[in-house]
């Protein structure tokens, strides 16, 4: 389309440069193991823009993850991070946020991760308004293990432990988080990479449990078994089919192949957190004093500012 | 403002006993889900954390109970869960996950009747050999025993001190009878000694999380958000806590993960001796059929039979030098338990036929009748004159 | 990552940064580019990936849509507030 009428410049070349989110990251660590074109790197990256942006330090987060390709997340960055067991980065990470209230606690999972094996601590969490950020990758596949059918996989795709085609009906994983009771629900592809960012800003601040689905490709796998192309394609197919909608019913968010995928902010609200709860119930009404973790908890900084400014840790 | 170390003479059951050790060790979370006989443990730590600036959580399940445990270690608590056998299935995938991890918590076990839903009201020790070898892959355990409601306070408190002085969890192997009934337990705070964690001994950038001290043990943990960057995986990794897949790796960080229990042996093992010196036959025992036992012996002593006991307040690491140093000089070994012969093949094991073992098994369900064990007794001596 | 060659252009307001060797050749930043600044390399890195390279660095705006969504940190931009260049590049 665009005629080569100069030579492409070849830029100066330099040495020891670093990436400017290089200090969130395990650079020892990378390259990542990640596929090329899959949607993981895409999320890890704006992970640490928003980090960047929020003015979080690595002592301020604190980072679980789970099995799979997305549960490697926590090993590529910089900061205390929890590489679990299947399905339980959930209750370790509601540990981690009952422990150190006045720090950050995300789960970064995938979609079977989360929601099969760990699909009980999910709505329990929700329940309980912990006050954590999950963000899920949804590739609707167990991509690590080969691409294996998984709660999300849509009604007739291909999957090695479906060969003959999935028939089980998928989550919603939207409509199942607003219903656990999550404060914040959102759903973005990698595609929409400022907005997948803003709404992990989004969800970070936000006290209690909040929740992120971030639709990504998996062409290794997923993809290749449905004929979705590589990684840019299926990106060119988010962009021809995402429809974005604010506060929209979660009920409608279903993916089925083929139609619209329906992103956005869906459910923000207020409501206390679990240690809130806890506090008001058991530690103002029984006279205990309060520990002086709870005492500072959910303090973001927005300013860059320090993680000690005034605010000691117990 | 209620006492973390409940001060004085008390009435208490094992498992109020245990909630007790716990608070007075310094436990500041407990995540568990109720499971008879272990309840009253929840239920009395629900009503004691909060009064002394602790979280209790019951969990969904108790898979989430020892992953939100190993989780609020990591956040820099002292924590605990509490189960009996179903639960104890149920979170051998994360035990193994706080042994690969090196992970300080308490696992208390009140055993009851099993296998699957068994006898939930009635006692049994049929965890025994689960608790050393129910996760896969090759990791050490402690298992500390209680006999009573006092010693389920003080084997608490050894717990939570064993977990910090070896950096992992330890596992309570108590059972229901135990757990149930209730006795004098006296808790003096002069006489409860308390190990802190280990601050990290280096400061961050240089600090290694999986970097052994001479004892073979990390030398320092810290906290969620203390700045050290720490990353924790289940996956076999290097003294950065980098996952580093291969052979070398595995041969370096797994046999130390038993090793450094066999190391600092001497502090682990705990067994009782209750005349020793001139026994011919030794029971040995532990938990609540050490006390059917020690009637069997006063029995066996008043008929003139020259009989000892050992009592394993550490069951595991087996104390094996111990049966192996009386192997010569006794005729036999009576083992009762409430399973149907499990310690006993680590009886067998340490004395190699150099004396008789006998197993006074029992399926569980009621504590051993003296009389039964006393039989097993007068057998092993006939057998030996 | 601070051990890779990386290259360096100046854009309109700016610099857009590109290291090769990071790069997994999953064609993001080129296609979504909004000014179309990218194009493929025709010389492939040590990974057997084509990097892509500014067909018109003048044209970047240095709007970071190709920072945030390049799933390998390969390529960034770097918007000139009022600092040197060298004191941007040190503090980056």
């Amino acid at each position: 389309m665009l005629t080569k009428a100069k030579p492409a410049p070849a830029g100066e070349v330099l040495e020891n440069v670093s990436h400017p989110m290089e200090r969130f990251l395990r650079a020892d660590r990378l390259p990542h193991i990640w596929c090329s074109g899959c949607g993981l790197g895409t999320v890890l990256s704006c992970f640490t823009y928003a980090l960047d942006d929020l003015g979080l330090t690595d002592a301020d987060v604190g980072v679980v993850s789970g099995i799979g390709c997305t549960g490697r997340a926590a090993g590529y960055l910089n900061l205390d991070s929890y590489h679990t067991t299947h399905g339980r980065a959930i209750p370790f990470a509601t540990g981690l946020a009952v422990a150190r209230p006045d720090k950050k606690v995300v789960v970064i999972s995938g979609d079977g991760d989360l929601f099969a094996i760990g699909g009980n601590h999910f709505i329990h969490a929700a329940r309980r308004n912990v006050d954590m950020t999950v963000i899920c990758v949804n590739n609707f596949n167990y991509g690590m293990t080969g691409g294996q059918v998984g709660p999300t996989t849509p009604i007739g795709s291909r999957a090695t432990t479906a060969p003959y085609g999935n028939y089980e009906n998928p989550f919603n994983l939207p409509y199942l988080a607003a219903s656990s009771g999550a404060v914040y629900v959102a759903r973005w592809t990698s595609l929409h990479a400022r907005r997948l960012k803003e709404a992990m800003i989004e969800a970070i601040t936000m006290p209690g449990f909040t929740f992120v689905e971030a639709v990504c490709p998996c062409p290794t796998n997923y993809g290749r078994r449905n004929r979705l192309g590589e990684g840019l394609d299926e990106l060119k197919y988010y962009a021809e089919k995402s429809v974005i909608k604010h506060g929209a019913d979660p009920a409608d968010a279903d993916l089925l192949p083929g139609n619209d995928v329906l992103v956005g902010r869906f459910i923000q609200k207020e409501r206390p957190t679990f240690l809130q709860a806890y506090e008001h119930q058991i530690l103002d009404k029984q006279h205990f004093v309060k520990p002086q973790a709870m005492q500072n908890q959910n303090h973001v900084r927005l300013s860059g500012a320090t993680a000690t400014d005034g605010k000691a840790a117990s | 403002m209620a006492e973390r170390i409940l001060a004085g003479t008390h009435f208490l059951n094992g498992d109020e006993a245990c909630a007790e050790g716990a608070l007075a060790a310094g436990c500041d979370l407990f995540a568990g889900y109720p499971i008879t006989p272990q309840s009253e443990i929840a239920e009395r730590i629900s009503r004691r954390l909060p009064q002394v600036g602790g979280v209790f959580i019951q969990m969904e399940d108790e898979i989430s109970s020892i992953a939100a445990t190993l989780g609020g270690a990591w956040g820099g608590k002292k924590a605990m869960t509490a189960t009996s056998g179903p639960g104890f299935s149920l979170m051998m995938e994360n035990l193994g996950l706080g042994m690969m991890t090196e992970t300080p918590c308490v696992l208390i076990n009140i055993q009851r009747g099993g296998p699957s839903t068994g006898l939930p009201t009635l006692v049994a020790q049929g965890d025994m050999m689960q608790a050393r070898w129910g996760s896969h892959g090759d990791y050490g355990v402690v298992a500390l025993v209680p006999s009573s409601p006092q010693e389920a306070f003080e084997l608490t408190v050894r717990a939570f001190n064993l977990s910090e002085m070896l950096r992992m969890p330890i596992l309570v192997m108590a059972d229901e009878v135990v757990g149930h009934m209730f006795e004098r337990v006296v808790i003096d705070p002069e006489s409860i000694e308390i190990v802190e964690r280990k601050a990290p001994n280096k400061p961050p950038g240089e600090f290694l999380l999986y970097e052994p001290g001479e004892d073979l043990v990390p030398q320092g943990m810290p906290a969620l958000g203390d700045g050290y960057r720490v990353h924790v995986t289940g996956l076999t990794h290097d003294e950065r806590g980098y996952p580093v897949l291969n052979e070398e790796t595995q041969g370096k960080l797994i046999p130390r993960l038993r090793n450094k229990i066999t190391h600092n042996i001497e502090a682990i093992v705990d067994v009782e001796e209750t005349e020793i010196d001139d026994a011919e036959i030794v029971i040995v025992t532990y938990g609540i059929s050490a006390r059917s036992s020690l009637g069997a012996l006063r029995l066996a002593r008043e008929k003139g039979l020259k009989v000892g006991m050992l009592r394993l307040r550490t069951v595991w690491p087996f104390p094996a030098d111990v049966l192996q140093e009386k192997a010569d000089r006794v005729a036999g070994f009576v083992v009762p338990e409430l399973n149907l012969g499990q310690i006993v093949l680590e009886v067998e094991r340490a004395v190699c036929g150099r004396a008789a073992v006998k197993s006074v098994p029992h399926a569980g369900g009621e504590i051993h009748d003296p009389g039964t064990i006393l039989a097993a007794i007068e057998e092993v001596f006939a057998h030996a004159h | 990552m601070a051990t890779a060659t990386t290259k360096r252009w100046k854009t309109k307001h700016g610099y857009l940064y590109i290291q090769d060797d990071e790069c997994k050749g999953c064609g993001f930043c080129i296609e979504f580019c909004p000014k179309e600044v990218l194009e493929e390399s025709d010389t492939f890195n040590a990974k057997g990936y084509y990097p892509p390279r500014p067909k018109d660095p003048e044209a970047c705006v240095n709007c970071t849509f190709c920072e945030l969504i390049c799933p390998d940190f390969a390529i960034w931009s770097e918007k000139e507030e009022a600092a040197e260049p060298e004191e941007a590049e040190a503090n980056g």
